[in-house]
């Protein structure tokens, strides 16, 4: 099986990484979704504004890629009841964890944070496990 | 005069900097759970790009970290870096992972992706973005000491917690 590397992907990780630098060089602070999130249901002075701008940049980037030919995927197949199961503990469990994908997996990782290698392994092999018991009980979809 | 203009710039970065973050999302392929699933996958049809998008973040974020960030005392707004030196791996961070992990491999979702294809206009998003909230109020009031959990009960050490979950 020939192997090409998926530019779209290194190049959508690269954003990524581009955004939690300019982030944290000019304000300090860490690009982590679900601390983004969580940090405006308990907000602390001065921490809110920044936030919901950085959401509300989040929700209209959809506007900047869509004319570049990038397309939202079409999830209406997914169950809801399964997505909201889902979302309960991912909330709940990148809360207690202190961090998701984005602060662990990127900001954490590249720092070289002992907690967030951790963390990172640690969410990877329990996402691996359950995509392999769902392989198991044929509910993979 | 100063001070608001510095709250104005500290706005406009985190504008930029989440319309980045939301691209590079949708860009990367990270919004598509059928793909997470694919990667999470190892032992079926694994579908390797998306360590492309780890990858990538690491490559552009960890060199300007340690060669410019880490040198430098505070921010260039003038404000002081947001993490914390904390180096303990606690049974909370490694429970929170694992509970973590298992959701994401659940549906393919997780916090930054699902945000970004909230304007995607679908109601699938749309209730993972509302139960994930409701998931960390839960996890925010069981951190305050002030939420039970099955089994565990209330939560003990509550300063250390009230103080670590302000960061990140």
């Amino acid at each position: 099986m020939a192997f090409s590397i998926p530019w779209s992907s290194l190049f959508g990780g690269m954003l990524l990484g581009l955004s939690a630098t300019v982030l944290m060089l000019f304000s300090g602070k860490i690009a982590g979704i679900s601390g983004t999130v969580s940090g405006l249901l308990t907000p602390l002075e001065g921490e809110s504004s920044w936030r919901a701008a950085f959401l509300s940049g989040m929700v209209l980037s959809v506007l900047i890629v869509t004319p570049l030919g990038f397309v939202l995927p079409d999830v209406s197949d997914k169950s809801i009841l399964l997505v909201s199961v889902a979302g309960l503990l991912v909330g709940f469990g990148a809360r207690l964890g202190n961090g998701c994908t984005s602060g662990h997996g990127i900001i954490g990782m590249g720092r070289f944070s002992k907690r967030s290698i951790y963390a990172t392994c640690v969410f990877m092999v329990a996402a691996i496990v359950v995509v392999l018991i769902r392989r198991l009980l044929g509910v993979l979809s | 005069m100063n001070l608001s203009r510095s709250k104005k710039s500290r706005i406009v970065i985190a504008f930029i900097s989440g319309a980045l973050f939301g691209s590079g999302m949708i860009v990367s392929g990270m919004a598509d759970p059928n793909k997470v699933i694919a990667f999470l996958d190892i032992f079926g049809a694994w579908d390797a790009s998306l360590a492309f998008v780890m990858g990538g973040a690491l490559l552009v974020f960890t060199p300007i970290y340690h060669l410019v960030i880490k040198k430098r005392k505070m921010a260039i707004s003038g404000e002081q870096f947001a993490w914390t030196n904390n180096n303990s791996v606690d049974s909370t961070l490694i429970s929170g992972a694992v509970i973590f992990g298992a959701g994401w491999g659940l549906a393919g979702f997780c916090p930054g992706p699902a945000v970004a294809s909230i304007g995607g206009g679908s109601n699938i998003v749309l209730a993972f973005i509302l139960s994930m909230i409701v998931g960390m109020v839960h996890a925010n009031q069981y951190l305050a000491g002030r939420f039970p959990l099955p089994i565990v009960g209330y939560r003990k050490s509550v300063c250390k917690a009230t103080s670590e979950s302000v960061k990140n």
